[in-house]
C-alpha cells in the first residue's frame, strides 16, 4: 500500500501497464518529457523512451486517429486529451470511428485496445472551456465504454481494466480531485471490473446515485440527510456506457426512491436515461417521482460557479423533497 | 482539368521541399539601428509613440497581473512578454476598422486599440462591469467597438472563422479585412488548414498571422512540426507568405502593411510568419524550468523587443528617458488602482446565469433561475456571491454603456 494522490494512481497505472507490456504506447499534447500539464505522464519517457511516450502536435483529431489507426495495427495506445473540453475536435474519429470500427468490419478489424483519457469537470474557476462533463454525448455512441473513477485506488483498477479491456474505452477523470483525492492503493497490478456500480454506503429510504467527482458531494449530502433522520443509499455508477443496470434497480426496489446527480447540464444529461429505466422497471415500487440534481441548461460559467454546480446543499433540499413527497 | 501542371521527368523524382528556404525580413537591429540598405516604413512620431507607449503598458500589465495572480487575487493569467513587437506592430499597421480575431496572447492588439486599463480588469476579474459577463476565464477578452472578437479557448477555431468573417467583408465590398493571430502549435489544428484552402480557393481578404514563439506550452517547435517553420505552408494553398524577425518591430509593421494591401486591394489572403519568443511562463498556471534552460531564454532576453524599439525611438529623438521613466510610473499606479477597484465590484447578477444562451430566456431556464434562487434565499450565506445580487438586482455592464 502507498498513500498516493489521483494523479499518482494514473501515473502508477501506466507505468505498471508499460512495464507489462511493450506494445502500450503513452501520447498526447505535452505528454512527454513534461509529463502532461497535470503530470499524469511524469518520468514514463525517461523509463520507456521517447518511441514509447511522446509529445504530439496539437491536433486532437490526429491523436485519435493516429491512435485508431495504431490499435488496428494491434498496439495498445493510450491517448491523452489534454481537457475534455478540447475532445471535440476528436468528435468525429471517436464517434465514427474508434466506436465502429468492429461493427463496420465485420469483426476483421478493431481498435479495442485504444484507452482515451482526459481531465473532465468543473470546480477549478476554469469557465465554461475547462469545466464541462461530456459523458452523455459518448454515452449515446454504441461501440465505446466509458468510465469515470472516483478516487486513487479506483482510478488505478480501473484504469488497468480500460487499457486491457478488448473495447475502446473513455475514462474520464475529475480533475478537481486529482490533488484533492488522496488514499492508500495497492502497490500491485490490480483491476477493477467494468461495467459494474459499486455500492458505496447501504441505506433504506433513498438511493443517490452518481459518478465522479459528484460522488464526494453526494456523500456530503448523504451526512446531512442521515442528521435529518434519513437514511441513504449511496452507489457510484463508475461505468456509465454500459451501464449497471441490474445494481441500481436492485436497490431502487429496496428504497423506493431514487436521486441522480451530474454537473452536466440537465437535458439530455445521463441522468435522464436512468430515470427512464428506472422507471420503467420500478415503477411501481417508487414512492415518489425520480429526481435530477444537476447543473443549468446553460454553458459552464466562471463567476457564479458555486451558484451553478449542484452541490451537497441542493441534493439535500432534493432529498427531502424526495422523501416528504 | 488539371490544375497542377508542371514539367515531366522520366525518372522517379521527389522533391521534400528542402530547396526553397523562405528568408527572414528584418529592418531593425537589436542596437536600434537599420540594417545595411534597410528602409524604414513610412511611420509617423505619433504612431510610432503610440506603439510603443502600448508596448510598456502591457508589459507593466504583464507584470502586475502576474504578481497579482502570484497573491492569489487573479485566479490565471497570461503574458505577452516578448511577443510585443510582433502583436503590436501589426495591428498598428492595419485600419481600426479591422477585424481582429485572436487567440489569447493578444493584448497588445487590444490595447493598441484603446482597451482602457478598467476593462481589462473587469474582464480580468470577471466583475458586473465585464462585457463578457463573468463567463470566461481572464484574458479572454472582447470588444465590438473595437473590433475584437472575444476570445474562445479551444485553439484555432478562431482561423476559419476569420476566413468567412473576411469574405463577408469582401461581400460587403467595406473594403476591410481581418487578421487572425495564432500560435505555431494552434496551427497543426485541422482547423488552419481548412482555413488556408477556404481562403485561398475564396479569394478572402485575410492575413493569417502566425506568432512562432517556440512552444506550445512544453512542446518545443522540432516536436511540433518538422518541416520549415509554418511559412512553407501556404504554398500548398497558393497563397503568398512572408515570414518575418518578430521581434523587429519596423519589420512586422513593414510585413503587414504590404499583406493588408494585397488582402483588400486584390481580395487575396496572406500568411505572415513572425519568429519570436515566450519570454515568459506559458501561463501562471506553467513552469517552464521544466522544459527548458534559463541560457536559452537569456539569448532571448537579449533580443527584447521593446528595447530594440526604445533604441530606434530614441535616436529619432521621438523619445527620452525622462519620459520612459514617468510613463512607467504612471502606468504600475493606474494599474494598481485600477485593480483595487475591479476586484471590490460585485459579480454579474445571478440572472446572468440564464440569459444569453439564446436570444430570449426559455422557459426551462427561467424555472431553473427561479428554483435556484428560492434555493439560494434559504441558504444566503453559502452562496454569498449569488446572494449579493439577489439583494440589489443590478444591472450588468453593456459594452455601449
Ligand atoms: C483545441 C485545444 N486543445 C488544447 C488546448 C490546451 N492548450 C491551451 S494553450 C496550448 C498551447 C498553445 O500553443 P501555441 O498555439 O503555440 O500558442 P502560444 O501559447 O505559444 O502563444 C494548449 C495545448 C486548447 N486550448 N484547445
Amino acid at each position: 500500500m502507498t498513500q498516493m494522490n489521483m494523479l499518482q494512481a494514473i501515473n502508477n497505472a501506466l507505468d505498471i501497464a508499460m512495464a507489462a507490456n511493450d506494445r502500450v504506447v503513452c501520447f498526447g499534447e505535452d505528454v512527454g518529457i513534461f509529463g502532461g500539464v497535470f503530470r499524469a505522464t511524469s518520468h514514463l519517457q525517461e523509463k520507456y523512451g521517447r518511441a514509447r511516450c511522446f509529445n504530439t502536435p496539437l491536433v486532437e483529431q490526429g491523436i485519435i486517429g493516429f491512435a485508431n489507426g495504431l490499435a488496428a495495427q494491434g498496439s495498445t495506445p493510450i491517448a491523452e486529451i489534454q481537457f475534455a473540453d478540447y475532445i471535440f475536435p476528436a468528435f468525429d474519429q471517436i464517434v465514427n470511428e474508434t466506436a465502429k470500427f468492429r461493427y463496420r468490419s465485420g469483426n476483421l478489424f478493431n481498435v479495442g485496445s485504444l484507452t482515451i483519457r482526459t481531465p473532465y469537470g468543473g470546480g477549478i474557476s476554469g469557465g465554461l472551456y475547462h469545466s464541462q462533463s461530456p459523458e452523455a454525448y459518448f454515452a449515446h455512441t454504441p461501440g465505446l465504454k466509458v468510465v469515470v473513477p472516483r478516487n486513487p485506488h479506483q482510478t488505478k483498477g480501473l484504469l488497468l481494466a480500460a487499457i486491457r479491456d478488448p473495447d475502446p474505452v473513455l475514462f474520464f477523470e475529475p480533475k478537481r480531485l486529482y490533488r484533492a483525492s488522496t488514499g492508500d492503493v495497492p502497490d500491485s497490478d490490480y483491476q477493477l471490473p467494468l461495467g459494474e456500480a459499486e455500492v458505496i454506503k447501504e441505506g433504506r429510504d433513498i438511493t443517490l446515485l452518481g459518478w465522479g467527482a459528484q460522488m464526494e458531494v453526494l456523500q456530503q449530502a448523504a451526512e446531512l440527510a442521515e442528521k435529518a433522520g434519513i437514511s441513504c443509499e449511496l452507489i457510484d455508477l463508475r461505468t456509465i456506457l454500459p451501464w449497471d443496470v441490474a445494481s441500481v434497480e436492485r436497490s431502487v426496489l429496496k428504497t423506493g426512491r431514487l436521486l441522480i446527480s451530474h454537473e452536466a447540464p440537465l437535458t439530455g444529461g445521463f441522468a435522464g436515461e436512468i430515470a427512464a429505466t428506472m422507471q420503467e422497471r420500478c415503477f411501481l415500487y417508487l414512492e415518489s417521482p425520480i429526481v435530477r440534481v444537476t447543473g443549468l441548461d446553460t454553458p459552464f460559467p466562471l463567476a457564479l460557479e458555486k451558484e451553478y454546480l449542484p452541490d451537497a446543499l441542493k441534493i439535500f433540499e432534493a432529498i427531502k423533497r424526495s422523501v416528504e413527497f | 482539368m488539371t490544375t497542377t501542371p508542371g514539367s515531366a521527368v522520366h525518372s522517379p523524382t521527389f522533391m521534400n521541399g528542402d530547396e526553397f528556404t523562405i528568408p527572414t525580413f528584418m529592418l531593425l537591429a537589436q542596437e536600434g539601428t537599420l540594417y545595411d540598405g534597410a528602409k524604414a516604413p513610412d511611420i509617423d512620431r505619433e504612431t510610432a509613440r503610440r506603439i510603443y507607449q502600448t508596448m510598456i503598458f502591457t508589459r507593466v500589465l504583464d507584470e502586475r497581473m502576474m504578481a497579482a495572480q502570484r497573491q492569489g487575487r487573479l485566479s490565471f493569467y497570461m503574458q505577452c512578454t516578448g511577443e510585443e513587437a510582433a502583436i503590436i506592430g501589426s495591428t498598428a499597421a492595419l485600419d481600426d476598422a479591422d477585424m481582429i480575431m485572436a487567440q489569447y496572447r493578444e493584448q497588445g492588439a487590444l490595447a493598441y486599440r484603446g482597451f482602457s486599463c478598467e476593462e481589462f480588469m473587469n474582464q480580468l476579474f470577471g466583475n458586473e462591469l465585464d462585457y463578457g459577463k463573468g463567463r470566461q476565464m481572464p484574458v479572454h477578452y472582447g470588444s465590438a467597438k473595437l473590433n475584437y472578437m472575444t476570445i474562445s479557448s479551444p485553439l484555432a477555431t478562431q482561423i476559419p472563422q476569420a476566413a468567412g468573417y473576411a469574405y463577408g467583408q469582401k461581400l460587403a465590398g467595406e473594403g476591410r479585412c481581418t487578421i487572425t493571430y495564432f500560435g505555431e502549435g494552434a496551427a497543426s489544428e485541422g482547423d488552419f488548414h481548412a482555413a488556408l484552402n477556404m481562403a485561398a480557393v475564396h479569394q478572402v481578404p485575410v492575413i493569417f498571422f502566425c506568432r512562432n514563439n517556440g512552444y506550445a506550452i512544453s512542446t518545443p517547435a522540432s516536436e511540433q512540426f518538422a518541416a520549415d517553420g509554418i511559412a512553407p505552408r501556404a504554398f500548398g494553398y497558393k497563397m503568398r507568405v512572408i515570414r518575418v524577425d518578430g521581434n523587429d518591430l519596423l519589420a512586422v509593421y513593414a510585413a503587414t502593411r504590404e499583406a493588408r494591401r494585397i488582402a483588400v486591394e486584390l481580395n487575396q489572403p496572406v500568411l505572415i510568419e513572425a519568429m519570436t519568443y515566450r519570454l515568459a511562463a506559458h501561463s501562471s498556471s506553467d513552469d517552464p524550468s521544466g522544459y527548458r534552460s534559463k541560457k536559452e531564454e537569456e539569448a532571448w532576453r537579449e533580443k527584447d523587443p521593446i528595447l530594440r524599439m526604445q533604441r530606434w525611438m530614441i535616436s529619432q529623438q521621438w523619445w527620452s528617458e525622462a519620459e520612459e521613466k514617468a510613463l512607467q510610473e504612471a502606468l504600475r499606479r493606474e494599474v494598481l488602482e485600477t485593480m483595487k477597484r475591479a476586484e471590490k465590484r460585485p459579480p454579474p447578477s445571478l440572472d446572468s446565469l440564464v440569459t444569453d444562451v439564446y436570444h430570449d430566456v426559455p422557459p426551462v431556464l427561467a424555472r431553473q433561475l427561479e428554483h435556484l434562487k428560492a434555493h439560494i434565499r434559504r441558504y444566503p450565506e453559502h452562496y454569498p456571491r449569488g446572494a449579493r445580487s439577489l439583494e440589489t438586482q443590478r444591472t450588468t455592464g453593456g459594452e455601449e454603456a
